[in-house]
């Protein structure tokens, strides 16, 4: 596999997730439990989708196809998205939100410091920027599911039912093809099966302080960053993320 | 007629306030990272605060009208990620200026030093996110008054 190939499948990856999580986490605005709340929640999917143009923007470059991040975004199919399963499963309650942004964010403080020292520029200064978001993105998210999980017992059953929905889309995170080793080789990204260790410390340190059982099933779906196979999740996600351009295709202000 | 002097660009750049917190400009905020002249065309390098931030835009066309407004015509705006924006680069007359206004200044202890309004240090947190992407909600436990605090990133 050519350098430049591996490049973009990467770039894809990084802008879908962030994209597909972004607009998950938008859903929430106007609906959250408290103000503030609804506030910081759209506040983490501005910065979510800032780091989608970056990254989406980097693969229309690579590509060199003439499109633009908004093309990806809003012209492609289901099949065509390279994020996470993790990135569009539903919002479920207020809880499950936040626990899927915790173990979203705690990958991303975990891989972003190390491509910020990427050999290619590009994906340096990317990463460093976003890094500065990301940091700050897991401290509120780790401290809502430590506040949730060691809260009521109410709050303490609905964190234990989110972590138990969403374990099993873990796994997809340290998921490697031939692109990564590629990536890994040329220095570019370093392969997501080196940040086991740090990840899963950092989870289970928290998880902890929350109260809750880490699951013992280490079972995985896969198939989001590979397009192979999404849940039926995301087809209803774009219809409505989409539904201007294909209403009025070329729409714009 | 020659090419403006950069100090001068910087004075005019100094004038521009930003869009959210109109009480500081642009280099207060310290997001105007180079101007220079390449030939004729003058070139002024911008950094983004967060990567999100809706102002970005609007920023660029402020920075545009003004010097348009003081007569450059041929200009070339630049987005430099990197090194990432810090508030360290928030000037000491533009922190100075969010206080008065009401807005708590970047600390790197990571909260607010003292109440903007009372300046009482008796503060709790109320969000880490507050009415824009770079600032959080605190409250005065002494005044009662809540603000916001300027995220220290």
């Amino acid at each position: 596999m050519e350098l430049n190939d591996a490049l973009e499948r990467f770039l894809l990856r990084m802008g879908d997730n962030t994209l597909i999580l972004g607009h998950r986490v938008s859903e929430w605005c106007g609906h959250a439990p408290v103000l503030e709340e609804d506030i910081a929640l759209a506040n983490t999917a501005l910065d979510m989708i800032g780091q989608t143009q970056l990254w989406l923007g980097l693969a229309c470059e690579v590509q060199d196809k003439g499109k633009s991040a908004d093309d990806l975004a809003f012209l492609r199919d289901a099949w065509d998205f390279r994020n996470l399963l993790l990135c569009e499963l539903p919002n479920g309650d207020f809880g499950r939100t936040m626990m899927r942004q915790f173990l979203f964010d705690a990958w991303q403080s975990v891989y972003l410091p190390r491509l910020s020292k990427s050999s290619n520029e590009r994906v340096a200064a990317i990463a460093e920027k976003a890094n500065k978001e990301a940091t700050y993105h897991v401290e509120r998210s780790g401290e809502t599911v430590v506040g949730l999980g060691d809260g009521t017992e109410e709050s303490h059953k609905r964190m234990q039912q989110a972590l138990d929905y969403l374990w099993p889309y873990v796994g997809e995170i340290f998921d490697t093809d031939q692109a990564d080793d590629v990536l890994a080789e040329a220095g570019v990204a370093v392969h997501p099966s080196t940040l086991k260790d740090e990840y899963f410390e950092l989870i289970n340190r928290v998880l902890v302080d929350a109260t809750l059982t880490v699951p013992e099933d280490t079972f995985a779906h896969h198939g989001g960053r590979t397009g192979a196979r999404h849940t039926e999740h995301l087809g209803h996600l774009l219809t409505q993320m989409q539904w201007l351009q294909r209403v009025y295709p070329g729409a714009s202000w | 007629m020659g090419n403006v002097a950069t100090s001068q660009v910087w004075e005019w750049l100094d004038q521009v306030p930003d869009p959210e917190i109109p009480v500081i400009s642009l280099v207060d905020l310290g997001i105007i990272r180079d101007v220079g002249w390449q030939e004729d065309t003058l070139v002024v390098t911008v950094t983004p605060t967060y990567s999100g931030c809706p102002a970005t835009s609007i920023i660029n066309m402020d920075i545009e009208a003004a010097l348009r407004g003081h007569g450059i015509d041929k200009l070339e705006l630049k987005r430099q990620l990197s090194p990432a924006w810090t508030t360290d680069w928030l000037s000491e007359k533009g922190a100075q200026k969010l206080e008065v206004y009401g807005i708590a200044p970047p600390q790197a202890a990571g909260g607010p030093s003292r109440c903007p309004h009372c300046g009482d240090n008796d503060l709790e947190k109320i969000s880490q996110f507050g009415s824009t992407p770079c600032k959080a909600h605190w409250r005065c436990k002494s005044c009662l008054e809540p603000f916001d605090y300027f995220k220290c990133i």
